[in-house]
């Protein structure tokens, strides 16, 4: 009996956004990656198919992190300790972008001074052809102290620069916008506030295919339940029309689920826990995986083992019937 | 999808006798469908519209129990495709699979060690749900029968939890049921070639029965097939195709049944979890957000279910009812009286935020936690629910000030604003405000405390 499969059919349509920029428009990026573009649920090809891939970005930092796990420190080895050589390694690892987060303090353990993000970031943009996303160390102050300079030195390499959140965005977005960037915007899983900071920056003067939204999100067990349902709500009501919940989300994944004590924490742990290093692996895969089912596009990962494994489920999701 | 008033009106016999007690066959219809009456009040109701009436009450998806003495997997009864709708309802079981060609000894111990398997997680124990035994390599010879005999026998004697006996062969899995008795074991599969075999031994053995087709039309077909000879409690296979394509499939299923009320495939769908370098674990949590009924995992390793089961409660979690944890005085790290107070409220994440970052820091800590109805910091202040009163009551109904040598507490950063209340509040107490963000408590306390 043939059945009739219940298709839905949406008025809106996600907006499509591309991060870097090569030789042509003006950047030095050796490809660009574009986002978004998809008139549906995630991975329902069979209603229209996907323009657009989610994408694996690695988070790397200007210099050697004193608070990640050991795992990471294991994996990455000497090239944490080096910007650019990171960036190599990561791109090595199957990163289609990087993400460089700035440190709050140098080695040294004053703030980290203006003039040494922009090197990290030269250096970065250097030693790989790969967009890039910089985000500040998440003090408004020292993120607009910081992020001015990089994106005035990267005028024309469209990098995405965050995290804007609705107490410290101006700075970032005029930035952003008068050097030919973009921005992420974060809020704390809430659709109505994720609305709201994009209408905030879209009155700015920021086109819509600038911005990238950063619902927020818990890691497994941690509250990721409450990131992803709203991430689906965000979905459904930009698929309904709504043009202020239109953008492609981006997911910090391997930032929440390595703080978590199952990733960080390898001794005096219940047995039940199993093998640290697996266990943690899980836990940075399972959350990405659960986040790109609620609707992805970006999501930004830490360890090489977790991108194989989500590159891998990517690649399967995106098979057609 | 219920019926509405005047579909079931026209299934009534619309002479108005009143003998249902309502004045008019079409009043009648109208509390039948608000199921505020009862449908054996009429007297005359032909059969046909009795049997078209229980249908469409029927839940769009079945509902499957797998059950033995003192454990019950159940699926189905699903009326939603998003969790924020309303609320996912059965969680989806987790079963550890063994092959009888691993022989009694190694299957023993491999049921036995997952059987035990328990990890706590926001104060709930969370264990496997029970165990697939697969007769690979039966062949229709009476030697493989035995083998899987003898195979089911050692997986019941090293658990008492729920069966899936999983097989292409009747007579094997036949045998194999005949070994258990007093339960409601799942057989998996019924296919073309073996429906009517597999339909009869699950009929005879009050088995629920896995149904396995190439499409979704030959999969209703087959459904239908299996219900017309007296079986309805099935499961559906959609095959393990790869990630993108069994998305589909399960999404299709879940709406035929949600929104067109197709009962041939209102049935919950079981989920194989293969393949190796952790694709089985993708498999899984894939299987656990989208809408599995039961899900079995090829191995078993505490790393792997570990997460699994997390994320199991997470998604099903109501996201009405919030977890919360008991108020009371947390020890962390082994405190003494010269170790730091801290303040916080019984939303289970930010417990758990708060507790995770000071037990990994090492440093040892008095956690008082207040009850604020399950909300996080800020939004119970917001609502009133945290303030000044209140963390005094509890500090002093807990009796803080015996367990500690000096009398100081730290209160969450995001509500700074209450520390000159909660000073009058608990006027020998000296009142510090902490960090805002969990992850910043290890720097406070060894730089401010």
């Amino acid at each position: 009996m043939p059945i009739e499969i219940p298709k839905d059919k949406w008025p809106g349509k996600i907006r499509t956004v591309t991060l870097g920029a090569m030789a042509a428009e003006g950047g030095t990026r050796a490809k660009t990656i574009t986002v978004g573009g998809e008139g549906t649920l995630p991975f329902m090809h069979f209603e229209t198919p996907m323009p657009n891939r989610p994408v694996i970005a690695i988070e790397i930092k200007d210099h050697k992190p004193d608070d990640w796990s050991p795992l990471l420190a294991e994996v990455w080895g000497e090239a944490m300790t080096d910007p650019a050589a990171w960036a190599k390694a990561a791109e090595a690892a199957g990163a289609d972008l990087i993400v460089l987060a700035l440190s709050v303090t140098g080695l040294d353990g004053k703030p980290t001074k203006p003039e040494a993000a922009v090197a990290a970031v030269e250096a970065v943009l250097g030693a790989t052809g790969l967009p890039l996303i910089v985000f500040g160390p998440g003090q408004a102050e020292l993120d607009n102290e910081l992020l001015v300079p990089v994106s005035e030195a990267t005028k024309g390499e469209r990098l995405a620069l965050g995290i804007c959140e609705d107490k410290n965005y101006r700075t970032i977005v005029a930035t952003a916008m008068a050097n030919g960037h973009l921005v992420t915007a974060r809020t704390p899983m809430d659709v109505n506030l994720s609305k709201q900071l994009n209408i905030l920056i879209s009155d700015m003067g920021m086109p819509g295919d600038r911005i990238i939204m950063d619902p927020t999100t818990g890691a497994l067990g941690y509250g990721i339940e409450y990131g992803y349902s709203v991430m689906e709500r965000l979905r459904m009501a930009a698929l309904q029309g709504d043009a202020m919940t239109q953008s492609p989300m981006i997911v910090t994944t391997g930032f929440e689920s390595w703080k978590t004590k199952e990733a960080k924490v390898g001794q005096g742990v219940p047995v039940s826990w199993g093998d640290w290093k697996e266990r943690a692996i899980n836990w940075e895969t399972l959350t990405t995986v659960a986040l790109l089912e609620s609707g992805a596009a970006i999501v930004v990962l830490r360890h090489p083992e977790s991108v194989k494994r989500v590159k891998a489920a990517i690649e399967e999701l995106m098979v057609a019937a | 999808m219920a019926l509405s008033g005047i579909q079931i009106y026209k299934l009534l016999p619309k002479t108005n006798c009143k003998e249902c007690g309502f004045p008019t066959c079409l009043a009648f219809a109208m509390k039948l469908a608000a199921k505020q009456a009862e449908l054996s009040a009429c007297p005359y109701v032909s059969e046909e519209s009795k049997k078209q009436l229980a249908e469409s009450s029927q839940p769009p998806i079945r509902l499957i129990s797998v059950k033995v003495t003192g454990y019950e997997v159940k699926a189905g009864n699903e009326t939603v495709m998003f969790r924020h709708e309303k609320t996912f309802f059965n969680r989806p079981g987790i079963f550890v699979k063994v092959k009888a060609s691993e022989g009694e000894e190694a299957i023993k111990a491999k049921v036995g060690a997952a059987d035990a398997f328990k990890v706590n997680y926001v104060g709930i124990d969370l264990t496997v749900d029970g165990f697939a035994v697969e007769a690979d390599g039966a062949d229709a010879s009476p030697g493989s029968a035995q083998a899987f005999v003898t195979a089911v026998k050692a997986a019941r004697a090293a658990t008492k939890r729920p069966l899936i006996l999983v097989g292409k062969d009747p007579a094997a899995l036949g045998a194999g049921l005949g070994t258990l008795s007093g339960e409601n074991a799942l057989l998996y599969a019924a296919n073309s070639a073996n429906w009517e075999a597999m339909t009869e031994l699950a009929k005879q053995h009050h088995a629920s029965l896995a149904v396995s087709a190439e499409s979704l039309d030959a999969l209703a077909d087959l459904t239908e097939k299996v219900k017309g000879k007296g079986l309805e409690d099935i499961v559906l296979d959609l095959k393990s195709a790869k990630l993108g394509p069994h998305l589909a499939l399960s999404t299709q299923v879940r709406r035929l049944a949600l929104k067109s009320n197709f009962r041939p495939l209102g049935y919950p769908v079981i989920t194989f979890a293969e393949g190796g370098d952790g694709r089985d674990s993708v498999v899984a949590a894939q299987a656990i957000a989208k809408y599995a009924g039961f899900i079995v995992l090829d191995r078993f390793a505490p790393e792997l279910v570990y997460p699994l089961l997390v994320l199991r409660q997470n998604i099903y979690t109501d996201p009405q009812k919030p977890i919360q944890v008991q108020p009371a005085i947390y020890e962390i790290n082994n405190p003494k009286p010269e170790s730091p107070v801290l303040v916080t409220t019984n939303f289970s994440i930010t417990y758990f935020s708060v507790a995770n970052e000071v037990e990994g820091s090492g440093l040892p800590a008095w956690l008082v936690v207040c009850d604020a109805e399950g909300m996080s910091v800020l939004t119970a202040w917001a609502a009133g629910k945290f303030d000044a009163e209140r963390i005094a009551k509890t500090i002093k109904g807990f009796n803080v000030a015996d367990k500690v040598s000096r009398k100081r507490v730290v209160i969450p950063g995001h509500v700074a604003v209450l520390s000159g209340e909660l000073e009058a509040e608990l006027p020998d107490w000296e009142i510090r405000v902490g960090p805002r963000e969990a992850v910043d408590l290890p720097a406070f306390m060894k730089q401010a405390l």
